[in-house]
């Protein structure tokens, strides 16, 4: 049997979580679904959909809101009672939160990021797993009774099995020591850059904007094709533009129609945040830059003369 | 206060990953070497809390010789000392990292209020050192933070989740694991640099488990040149642009 631990957000599960659910269906048929606290029930018909045959609700008057050592806690309940072969979740924040816990209190190996899972004998698993942000992929053995695993998204398509899944739940234990660090408030965006993992279109400046006066022109253009401005690490470095804003291994995986890059050079760390474009368009005076070897168009000039121009052609353009 | 920030030097890969002739590791030869961005971050944010309510800023980092170069860098920013846990086996996974590096805390004088991680390290990313390091103290942890401030004994703590931030609220003593943006790390001035040099670093040796991780193999995906078609320059590109972008349905 193959544990899934299923986050969800007051009730909105988080659509990842299908895609575990698919990994963990190519290590076995058996695949049962672990959702903790209140609202979590509505994610049940979602889970059956694609193949869940089994949902494990864990609730506890005192946990109101996530609660990672709490959820870790209902994991483990879980995993003593059933003993799974693997235990997998989301490559999110919550979810290699949750069984970093996990892994912690059991003392056993944990594999974050991976895009193939093997279990390849008792005890033994072979996993594939992203480094560098992508850039680098890694063979690994893990040895442990069981495994526990991270999914790094989209590695694994959704797939349907229409169906019912039975819902046992079960009282998680907590003390209040697991109880301390929880969602206590959310705020609304803190920063604009609203959107930018799934825009349609982005437009990203990096060095070569020459300050934070410049990208009032990306902004034009964004707007102008709805789209939404990107920048490398040396402009937020710099404090020209907001986190928000940064594109990739430590910034904003986006993976839009449309990238353009002006004045970027094209480093691994930047490429592992744009490299699932379909289209990349690189403006650089430096023919030779490494971005070039991922774009496919370029122009080889100087982003400060062909913006105004630019702009103006594409307003033009689209009035017409 | 005093807190402790634990990192670890990367190589600088620039635009190409070139591995060793076995595929077990980058090759580094004509590499430099470099922090990464959250670690830069959390390194920041502990000069800014002793800027701010005094007491010190230890760094802690394990790992073969040479990551001197790091350490007299965050010296440079405002960090007071180091303590190396000096290891020069390859074959470390997080769980024998996180236990030799609560060790070396353990053992040293200062009771760290605040003990600061990136959230994920640049080339392994396996996320979990820090909370693996927050049991093994018995201290609890929040991790992936973009936002922290601290107030009576409190640090309260932001993750960026899409559009929104979720608060959480952790009682020093405490590990934090923070990301990039978190803010925005200075440049070391010259006097900095000149107090790096005396600034001490303890050279301690860890006691390390077996990994129940071991490498297999890297490979870098092979990216051929996408072979970039040359849309020329000046108007004649901004014309070209167009016809792309119109081309590809983003531009009606
Ligand atoms: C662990 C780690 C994580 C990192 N994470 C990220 C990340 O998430 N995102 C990120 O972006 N970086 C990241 N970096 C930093 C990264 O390595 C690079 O330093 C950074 O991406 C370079 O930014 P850049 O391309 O804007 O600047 P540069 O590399 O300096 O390039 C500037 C480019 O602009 C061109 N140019 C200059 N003037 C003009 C002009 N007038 N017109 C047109 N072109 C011009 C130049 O030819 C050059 O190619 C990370 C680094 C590390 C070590
Ligand atoms: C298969 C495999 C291959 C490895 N190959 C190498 C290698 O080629 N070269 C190499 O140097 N190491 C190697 N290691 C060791 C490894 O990079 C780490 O030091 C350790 O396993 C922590 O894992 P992580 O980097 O995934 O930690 P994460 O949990 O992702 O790291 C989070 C944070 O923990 C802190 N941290 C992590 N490691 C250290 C450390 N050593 N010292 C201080 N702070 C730290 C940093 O703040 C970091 O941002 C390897 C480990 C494994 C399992």
């Amino acid at each position: 049997m193959i544990l899934v631990y299923a986050d969800h957000d007051r009730g909105e599960l988080d659509p990842l979580a299908l895609q575990v659910v698919s990994a963990a269906r190519g290590l076995d048929a058996d695949v049962h679904a672990l959702i903790v606290g209140p609202n979590a029930e509505k994610c049940v018909d979602d889970l059956a959909s694609a193949g869940v045959r089994t949902v494990h609700h864990g609730t506890n008057a005192a946990i109101d809101d996530y609660t990672p050592r709490a959820n870790a806690n209902a994991v483990i309940t879980v995993m003593d009672r059933l003993e799974p072969r693997a235990v997998l979740a989301a490559g999110t924040p919550r979810g290699s939160e949750v069984l970093a816990h996990v892994a912690s209190i059991k003392d056993l190996p944990l594999v974050t990021e991976c895009s193939e899972i093997a279990l390849t004998g008792s005890g033994t698993a072979e996993v594939t797993r992203a480094r560098w942000g992508g850039n680098l992929l890694e063979r690994s053995e893990v040895s442990a009774d069981v495994l526990l695993a991270t999914v790094q998204a989209h590695a694994f398509a959704v797939s349907e099995d229409a169906g019912d899944a039975q819902v046992e739940a079960f009282e998680v234990p907590v003390t209040d020591a697991d109880l301390e660090v929880s969602i206590v408030e959310r705020t609304g965006a803190a920063e604009t850059g609203v959107g930018l993992a799934e825009a349609k279109v982005v437009i990203s400046g990096g060095r070569g904007m020459d300050g934070p006066e410049a990208f009032g022109m990306l902004e034009e253009l964004a707007d102008i094709l709805g789209g939404a401005v990107g920048c490398s690490r040396v402009v937020t470095a710099a404090g020209w533009r907001p986190h928000a804003e940064q594109v990739g291994q430590t910034g904003t995986k986006v993976a839009p129609d449309l990238y353009i890059a002006f004045g970027i050079s094209g480093a691994t760390q930047h490429i592992a945040g744009c490299k699932s474009a379909k289209t990349l368009i690189a403006v650089n005076t430096d023919g030779q830059a490494p971005i070039m070897t991922h774009a496919d168009y370029a122009v080889v000039d100087n982003l400060h003369t062909l913006l105004p121009v630019l702009i103006e052609k594409a307003r033009a353009a689209q009035g017409a | 206060m005093d807190i402790c920030v634990c990192i670890k030097r990367y190589p600088s890969l620039g635009s190409a990953i070139m591995l060793t002739d076995d595929g077990m590791a980058i090759d580094t030869d004509k590499l430099g070497f470099t922090l990464s961005p959250h670690e830069e971050c959390a390194v920041e944010a502990a000069v800014q809390l002793k800027e701010e309510h005094g007491g010190t800023v230890t760094l802690i980092s394990m790992g073969p010789e040479g990551v001197e170069e790091q350490i007299r860098e965050q010296f440079a920013i405002g960090a007071d000392r180091a303590i190396w846990i000096r290891s020069d086996s390859t074959d470390i996974d997080p769980q024998a990292a996180a236990k030799a590096i609560g060790d070396a805390i353990e053992a040293d004088e200062t009771a760290f209020d605040l003990i600061l991680l990136g959230s994920e390290s640049a080339d392994n990313a396996n996320a979990q050192t820090g909370v693996r390091l927050a049991h093994r103290l018995g201290r609890p942890v929040a991790t992936a933070i973009k936002g922290m401030t601290i107030a009576d004994g409190v640090a309260t703590c932001e993750r960026a989740v899409g559009t929104m931030r979720e608060v959480y609220r952790v009682r020093l003593p405490a590990v934090v694991t923070v990301k990039d943006g978190l803010n925005i790390p200075r440049y070391p001035s010259v006097p900095g640099r000149i107090k790096a040099r005396k600034k001490p670093i303890d050279e301690v040796t860890g006691d390390l488990d077996a990994p129940s991780i071991q490498l297999m193999g890297l490979t870098a995906p092979i990216r051929e040149s996408k072979g970039a078609q040359d849309l020329g320059a000046g108007d004649e590109a901004a014309d070209a642009l167009v016809d792309v972008m119109k081309q590809i349905g983003v531009l009606s």
